[in-house]
């Protein structure tokens, strides 16, 4: 049921992207994320495929897995593709009827627009797919360690993200469980109007909200009997390090960033409107 | 009038990293009013199968019957299934969410369409099945003690008026007394009311001392079915899997090993009370 919601999650597997440091993969995935941003054409949006679809492929993790991540922003995405389609001018006219029309520049738009969405968020959850959240903070307090001069408390930050990101699965968990219970006692979530259904989903939500509170406080109890007291001092058991394959990486995803700046930009190649 | 499950199967996750073969091929038929123990190590497959039983879960192949009826037929009413086959989950305490005790019990009623009095009255009658004390009915659910949640959240099921009772591990940690508490009463609403009840639980002294019929299960299998007796009587093979025979069928195979007339099947204290005394009062009257 809830279960079913993968964004986010770390998927256990062996593979080439899994074993990169996870810098390397933070830094990657910002720039793929930037290389949505600075082309629109054809072309680039095919380098873009090409490029993540490599990366899929390399990462093991099914390809079904990283579509039911999409499921999440289907609502967004409809929504986006509607007002662009409808709102965007430009262009010849392609089809008009009462007060809608849809231009040229509006179907190229929207469609791009839905395309970039949802690469955004296919990146960035290879990202979290293949890097297990402790992977994520220990590269994140490494990026971001500089900032620790101008008095960041980079660590802190990338400690709270880590267990945000933890408690992920273990909320949706505790959801499904908690579902299932009142379930068991006769609760209905699917039948009812809008304002009924929000009301059903009280006895979640309360139960769901006292289990939280009760898990933050259990675990800042066990870090505090385990000594933990923040980022001073604290040493690392298996430092980050950079390896062949890292810098090969950093290598390869310039060399596409490069090439999709170029092509998207300066190749003059359109198909029809796109 | 009873449960049957043909042939069950279930795949966690199927098609991921995470697939996980939960249950494998289960079948067995539960007839009315009969008292079973469910028991099995850690991840057996316990909490999974008894899912099955009100239709949260449903199963990956196989079919399951209640009084007859196909629940996965489509016209087949699921929470007519939910109210008769009432499922008490593992710390069910983590349920609890109204503003008092006797309100959090009337959710199950309400939700059944009983009028405020009806359900006030079925959540009035659960409590006190549950030994639930009258004293704290107005009180907030979360600021009882553990055993007192865990009788709150027994009665917020009872209250639907089940057929069947289907509680997992109704007392994981819970202290001895409010451990037997629990059991006595559960045993009681059973001898009662004529309830069919399924306890989960991992310990054997607790199963058998109450139940009819035991099955065990392990790795999703069902490894052992019978009575207490029939199913102790296999102690050599529970502890290959890692559960163990109640205290006393150890002591009685070890006294039948010394030489004792004694009837190595006894399954409770006072069975085995009884067996040792005739015996003595037999070697005696030999002796004589
Ligand atoms: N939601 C889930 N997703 C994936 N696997 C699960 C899930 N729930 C249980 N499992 C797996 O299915 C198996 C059976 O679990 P189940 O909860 O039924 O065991 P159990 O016998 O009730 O154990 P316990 O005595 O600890 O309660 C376990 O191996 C468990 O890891
Ligand atoms: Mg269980």
């Amino acid at each position: 049921m809830i279960r079913d919601i993968t964004i986010g999650q770390y998927y256990p597997a062996q593979s080439r992207i899994h074993s990169l440091d996870p810098r390397v993969k933070i830094v990657c995935t910002l720039l793929f994320l930037v290389s949505l941003f600075i082309q629109n054409s054809l072309l680039g949006y095919v380098c873009a495929t090409v490029f993540l679809g490599m990366v899929i492929h390399l990462s093991n993790v099914p390809l079904k897995y990283i579509l039911k991540g999409l499921k999440p922003i289907v609502i967004l995405l409809l929504f986006t593709v509607v007002m662009n389609l409808f709102l965007t001018r430009g262009g010849g006219t392609l089809e008009h009827f009462w007060i809608f029309t849809i231009t040229e520049e509006g179907l190229r738009t929207s469609v791009f627009m839905a395309v970039r969405l949802m690469y955004l968020v296919a990146g960035s959850s290879i990202m979290t797919f293949t890097t297990s959240p402790n992977g994520l903070t220990d590269g994140m307090e490494k990026l971001l360690h500089p900032l620790n001069k101008v008095n960041v408390p980079v660590h802190e930050v990338a400690m709270m993200m880590s267990i945000a990101l933890r408690f992920i699965p273990i909320l949706l968990e505790e959801t499904d469980k908690i579902m299932k219970a009142q379930m068991a006692r006769g609760a209905d979530f699917e039948s009812g109007n809008i304002i009924q259904r929000a009301k059903a989903m009280v006895p979640i939500l309360v139960p769901l909200f006292v289990s939280a509170f009760r898990r933050a406080n259990d675990l800042a109890l066990a870090m505090e009997a385990r000594c933990y007291h923040g980022g001073e001092g604290r040493t690392k058991m298996k430092p980050l390090k950079y390896h062949g394959r890292d810098r090969a990486a950093y290598t390869l995803t310039l060399l596409y960033v490069v090439i999709i700046f170029v092509v998207g930009r300066f190749v003059p190649f359109k198909l029809w409107i796109f | 009038m009873s449960i049957t499950l043909e042939h069950v199967n279930y795949v966690y996750s199927p098609g991921t990293a995470y697939e996980k073969q939960a249950l494998k091929d289960v079948s067995f038929e539960i007839p009315q009013g009969q008292f079973v123990g469910i028991i099995g190590h850690t991840g057996s497959g316990k909490s999974t199968l008894i899912q099955h039983l009100n239709g949260l879960v449903k199963a990956t192949s196989g079919r399951i019957l209640y009084e007859g009826k196909n629940i996965y037929d489509n016209d087949y009413d699921m929470r007519k299934l939910r109210s008769q086959v009432g499922l008490v989950f593992q710390y069910p305490e983590y349920q609890l969410f109204e503003v008092d005790v006797l309100t959090d019990v009337c959710f199950g009623p309400k939700n059944q369409g009983f009028s405020p009095e009806e359900c006030e009255k079925n959540a009035r009658e659960a409590l006190e099945l549950v030994g639930f004390p009258e004293k704290y009915y107005k009180q907030s659910p979360f600021e009882l003690s553990g055993g007192q949640k865990r009788r709150a959240a027994i009665a917020g099921v009872l209250a639907m008026k089940p057929k069947v009772l289907i509680l997992d591990e109704p007392t994981a940690g819970l202290d001895p007394k409010g451990r037997d508490e629990i059991l006595d009463q559960i045993e009681k609403l059973h001898r009662e009311t004529g309830m069919t009840v399924v306890l989960v639980s991992h310990s054997m002294e607790d199963v058998a001392r109450y139940v009819d019929r035991i099955i065990v299960m392990n790795h999703g299998e069902k490894m052992l079915d019978g009575t207490p007796r029939e199913v102790f009587r296999h102690y050599r093979e529970l502890e290959k899997v890692g559960l163990a025979a109640p205290q006393v069928t150890y002591v009685m195979h070890d006294l039948k090993a010394h030489g004792f007339e004694v009837d190595p099947d006894a399954t409770t204290i006072e069975e085995a009370a009884d067996e040792i005394m005739k015996a003595f009062r037999g070697k005696e009257g030999a002796l004589a």
